[in-house]
């Protein structure tokens, strides 16, 4: 059977955020392009965070992940900023919530401001309810900051807007 | 932009994070030991990918250069290990480098324009974290002081033609700046720090 790139995508789909196992890799948005010529599979990749130390471990999993399609596989680590976190498909946001994570906010024209992660407008995955406040700006992985919802009176993950 | 002046943008943040690092289990309360983990974590992250641009072997730019071939700032050299001049380095260093970012995103080069782009999103929650302390502390007279005393190293961050946008922005004047290329004693005990594994496993060291 040859293989095809929207089996290598099914492939890819297994593949767990080494942080946040909820959400797998395609969930994220993280892979950009997959590309089958010849038994050979080039994977485009963007890091959420550059500093994110999963970084390494995740273009592993996806070299596996192609060797056990029994194609060669070329990862390319591509460090522009066409990754933000709209990329994150619907499903992805879902699992999130559902793991007690809220989504990020849909990014705006301009970057993030301290006025806006104070303001009330983040929900509490929990409850629903948007009487949130910020406890921290940050977390414990880079992409995550930390929100206390008065209402049901849980401390959550809100994962940043970039 | 010329490979010199990335070098000293990527030399800049490895050495920042590294001074950031420093709160890390000892900060003066819980949410500053995360605050400053995550933000040495994203600078040094900064540092790799500027490194990368630079060379195929980021880890031999970052440790296996002797301390006078680094770039750095002075500014970010200083081992302050007190929380006025800490948050005054922060702020001082936040602002230079939003600058010097936003000039970047604007490079002929493409893959550092991208770059750029990039760590700017990232670099807007460490804008953040410095607006809020500089929000709480403006008033007091230890931060005051602790500003005025790094301010000619936070000129010596940018080169002569941004430092304008720097000094409207801050909000003090135009001083002698302590220029890059010039080093301070801090540099050495740090340089020994941060390089003992790689010197001591040149092989690369396995955990």
């Amino acid at each position: 059977m040859t293989l095809t790139e929207p089996r290598v995508w099914e492939a890819l789909e297994e593949i767990p955020d080494p942080e946040i196992p909820v959400v797998s890799l395609v969930d994220l948005g993280v892979i950009r392009s997959v590309d089958v010529e010849n038994g050979h599979v080039r994977i485009e990749f963007t890091p959420t965070f550059l500093g994110c130390p999963a970084l390494e471990v995740m273009k592993r999993a996806m070299e596996e992940k192609v060797a056990e399609l029994g194609a060669e596989p070329e990862v390319e680590v591509i460090s522009d900023d066409s990754w933000s976190t709209d990329r994150i498909t619907p499903a992805g946001r879902a699992k999130l919530r559902a793991a007690g994570f809220a989504p990020p906010a849909p990014r705006e024209a301009s970057a993030p401001k301290l006025v806006q992660l104070q303001a009330n407008t983040h929900r509490c995955p929990y409850c629903g309810s948007t009487e949130t406040r910020l406890e921290n700006i940050f977390g414990p992985t880079p992409c995550r900051s930390l929100r206390y919802c008065e209402s049901c009176r849980q401390p959550f993950e809100q994962f940043k807007t970039i | 932009m010329n490979e010199q002046a990335l070098l000293g943008l990527a030399d800049d943040e490895l050495i920042v994070g590294w001074r950031d690092s420093e709160w890390t289990g000892i900060a003066p309360m819980l949410e500053e030991d995360v605050a400053f983990s995550s933000i040495a974590q994203n600078e040094i992250g900064h540092a790799r990918a500027v490194y990368s641009l630079l060379s195929d072997d980021p880890d031999a730019l970052a440790f296996d250069r002797e301390p006078e071939e680094y770039r750095c700032a002075p500014l970010v050299e200083l081992h302050l290990l007190e929380w006025a001049h800490t948050i005054a380095r922060r702020w001082l260093y936040e602002v230079a480098d939003e600058i010097r970012i936003t000039a970047l995103k604007d490079d002929s080069d493409p893959a550092v324009a991208g770059l750029a782009a990039k760590i700017d999103r990232e670099e807007a929650y460490h804008r953040m974290h410095a607006e809020m302390w500089h929000e709480r502390l403006r008033d007091e007279p230890r931060f005051r002081a602790a500003v005025e005393e790094l301010w000619p190293y936070a000129l010596g961050v940018l080169p002569a033609e941004l430092r304008g946008e720097l000094v409207s922005r801050i909000g003090l004047d135009e001083v002698e700046a302590v220029e890059r290329g010039t080093h301070t004693d801090e540099l050495g005990p740090l340089w020994e720090e941060m390089t003992v594994v790689r010197r001591s496993a040149p092989a690369g060291a396995q955990w």
